[in-house]
């Protein structure tokens, strides 16, 4: 049975304004143009690509259903009654829980133990892992060969996919993707050879091995860091849309009514953005604490709680983050409404909101698109930051922050226990150095100014 | 220029007004003290007696903005509203939930945190300086390409890895500067090298980025040109005119955070153990001390709007064709 989360709803909501966006734009000129030169450019069309396999993942993440075969037989934990898609097709890694730290690549654990030997006398030794590995008779001299085999063969499947993508490509547009004047299609189709290469040398790898080793309870570090896509495309693009509305309605109002309207509207956001950010957020989840703790019956699972806490750190997040956007959406209003055609349609009689929507959105929306794609990748960061200080989402959710956060402490160990913090650290680095890159080339096309 | 900062000042005051409302509304409207005390005292079978005692202990025994048991003008005086946020304005933050008096800790811990927050501001300013000319001075090479690119890389990589980083191959490895801690008077020095490092490493990403697009809008402008056509050399326009009026922006966009350097870095000092405000604040957020918080908020606004003010002023004084009136 199918069951959504509040943030569930709000991912698939995102997705649809997405895909209606883009819909939109591409039948006006004026935001055609631009789009046209974020496809056409190298970086553009490859951080895009990657944000895609990332976006593709939290959707797959947020397909949620009941598990009451896997609740009875004790196999999910307590907090986690639903399992994803994600999840289902993670089952081979989801599953094999060590019985704690182990090495990337491992098949002994991380510390000795007594472990009985095949005479029935107990040594000081490393156990071996109860799944990793397990497969092979002598480890120690067949590992190697055994991992690049699995790699190879990996390599070779996603190789044959991705060939079979290029002939599709071939045959729907009856010439190959690697021609001349296709060069946005040509970034993304050796993206996706990348991206592929990576995955089918993961997935063959992954049901023998911990690639990215296994954390203190024993799960499986690359499940965390893959679990932990959704939490950040989530806080950076929710926040987004609680942010908006109130960022843009609140902007044109104050630009184009001015008087009394502009000057409550400054007020507003004066008194918002003199709080420091931080301490507000801090400030509401600590209410949001005491609210929770003090009616427990509206938050019947663990799962529940964190959702909400989740979808709580958005709502905070944009009310802390509208105010930037609005200065700047004030401001060009005043411009606008200065400008010819907005003072004829005044003169013809066109009503206020349909000057707004007809005559002063249009002209502001790239702004807001800059805006969007710039406050994503410093909100995916300011997750970590938070969670560190535990005003972050709820420490039961999967999140690169949680992953740090506990890492802390690991790094202190002898030897030192460095895969989460490496795992959170690529994958984070990773969906960031996208977004920020994706950014740069958006407001390279949509800024008026950087045409000249 | 009097007349200006006194109305600028008279606008201080309402939107004092409106954060302390707001905090009001945040910490005693939408849960009331009696959620707190649950909260604090732990579980859920609390008595209302021990309740009681320890709303009556912190003052938060009285009605929220109206006390109908008083006369005359005690009736809106002996209220929460009155009593924990009017007296913000006169800074008479009051003692924390634990029973210090927080100004006295907020003027103690202030040092450790300027200790680390000026070197930073200095130091990082100055960097991103020299790294954003040296972009600009080699325009359109290879050089500004791999800038740029290594300029995002920064960007993207989390504030905390540079810190776990630093720690570990600085302190642990090289064992170059102690790992954290802190220490009085002059010995500060050997703790302090450590953070300010990092924090300038971890803000050159976005600064450098900042300060070029500063630097390019100057070098774009008709006197640069003209400079240029009289012959002088790239080196004499970037250094005589380019950096000089881009000191403009620069100069009023560091006096905005001056005043917030008193607030102390709270990631920074809770990694590295500093006893600043930064810790203070994050310590009282874990341990939900909410009088601290709420001290914390009112003074980081307070501080912020006189950033502003000083940002106003700042123009007058380093831009001739400002004028305030």
């Amino acid at each position: 049975m199918l069951t959504l989360l509040w943030t569930d709803i709000a991912v698939f909501a995102l997705v649809i304004a997405g895909m209606y966006g883009a819909w939109a734009s591409s039948k006006k000129e004026h935001l055609r143009r631009p789009w046209g030169q974020v496809f056409e450019s190298t970086v553009g069309v490859v951080s895009l690509t990657v944000l895609l396999v990332f976006i593709l993942v939290g959707v797959l993440d947020s397909v949620r259903i009941q598990h009451h075969d896997a609740l009875a037989s004790g196999e999910v934990s307590e907090h986690a009654k639903t399992l994803s898609l994600l999840d289902i097709v993670l089952t081979p890694i989801r599953t094999r829980v060590e019985k704690t730290y182990s090495m990337p690549f491992a098949h002994t654990a991380y510390a000795k133990e007594m472990v009985a030997d095949s005479n029935g006398q107990s040594q000081w030794h490393y156990p071996r892992l109860v799944f990793a590995g397990s497969h092979l008779a002598y480890p120690a001299v067949e590992k190697t060969s055994d991992i690049g085999h699995k790699i190879l063969m990996g390599v070779a499947v996603a190789v044959l996919v991705w060939l079979l993508l290029i002939l599709c490509i071939t045959g729907i547009r009856g010439q190959h993707p690697f021609k001349q004047d296709a060069n946005g299609l040509k970034a993304c189709v050796w993206t996706l050879l990348a991206v592929f290469l990576l995955l089918g040398a993961a997935a063959n790898l992954a049901p023998y091995y911990h690639i990215l080793g296994t954390d203190k309870v024993g799960e499986d570090v690359l499940y965390q860091a893959i679990k932990s896509i959704r939490t950040g495309l989530v806080i950076g693009a929710l926040t987004t849309i609680v942010m908006l509305p109130i960022a843009i309605s609140l902007g044109l109002m104050a630009g184009f009514f001015r008087g009394w309207v502009d000057d409550v509207i400054q007020y507003l956001y004066t008194t918002l953005s003199s709080i420091p950010g931080v301490l507000l957020i801090a400030a509401a989840i600590l209410m949001a604490q005491v609210y929770m703790a003090n009616n427990p019956e509206l938050f019947t699972t663990l799962e529940d709680r964190a959702d909400m806490r989740l979808l709580l750190l958005c709502m905070i997040l944009g009310v802390t983050s509208w105010t930037g956007l609005c200065r700047l959406l004030r401001a060009e209003t005043l411009k606008i409404r200065e400008m010819d055609y907005v003072i004829a349609a005044q003169a013809l009689g066109v009503k206020q909101l349909q000057i707004l929507k007809r005559h002063v959105l249009p002209n502001v929306m790239h702004l807001v698109m800059i805006t969007v794609v710039l406050d994503f990748s410093g909100l995916v960061l300011a997750e970590a930051v938070l969670s560190y200080i535990n005003i972050g989402v709820d420490p039961s959710t999967y999140s690169w922050g949680n992953m740090i956060n506990t890492s802390r402490l690991e790094m202190a160990r002898e030897p030192i226990v460095w895969w989460s913090l490496a795992a959170s650290f690529v994958f984070m680095f990773t969906l960031v150095l996208a977004a920020n890159l994706f950014a740069d080339v958006v407001r390279d096309a949509f800024d008026p100014r950087a045409n000249n | 220029m009097i007349n200006y900062i006194l109305r600028r000042l008279l606008y201080v005051l309402p939107v004092l007004v409106g954060v302390n409302i707001l905090t009001f509304v945040l910490f005693f409207v939408v849960n009331t003290p009696d959620d707190m005390a649950r909260m604090q005292l732990g579980d859920k079978h609390v008595s209302q007696a021990a309740v009681d005692n320890w709303k009556a202990q912190r003052g938060y025994d009285l009605p929220l903005l109206w006390n109908e048991e008083e006369e005359g003008f005690a009736k809106a005086s002996k209220t929460i509203f009155f009593e924990k946020s009017v007296g913000l304005f006169v800074f008479d933050l009051g003692t924390s939930d634990n029973g210090r008096d927080i100004i006295a800790d907020i003027s103690q811990r202030m040092w450790p945190s300027l200790a680390i927050a000026i070197p930073s501001l200095i130091f990082g300013v100055l960097a991103n300086i020299t790294f954003a000319l040296l972009l600009i001075f080699y325009r359109g090479s290879y050089l500004e390409f791999g800038g740029l690119f290594i300029c995002i890389t920064l960007m993207s990589i989390s504030g905390l890895f540079y810190i776990i980083a630093g720690q570990y191959f600085i302190g642990k490895l090289l064992v170059l500067t102690p790992i954290s801690g802190y220490a009085p008077g002059m010995d500060a020095v050997k703790f302090i090298i450590l953070p300010v490092l990092i924090g300038i490493v971890g803000g050159l990403g976005s600064g450098v980025r900042w300060y070029r697009t500063l630097f390019l809008e100057e070098a774009a402008k008709d006197y640069v040109r003209t400079a240029k056509a009289k012959g002088l050399s790239d080196l004499q326009i970037l250094f005589k005119h380019v950096l000089k009026n881009a000191l403009i922006p620069i100069l009023t966009g560091i006096v905005v955070i001056l005043p917030l350097l008193f607030m102390g870095s709270l990631i920074t000092e809770s990694f590295f153990g500093i006893p600043g405000l930064g810790s203070y604040t994050i310590d009282a957020i874990s341990s939900q001390d909410f009088a601290i918080v709420r001290s914390m908020v009112f003074l980081g606004s307070f501080l912020y709007i006189i950033g502003l003010l000083l940002t106003d002023i700042s123009y007058t004084l380093v831009d001739p064709r400002v004028r305030l009136d």
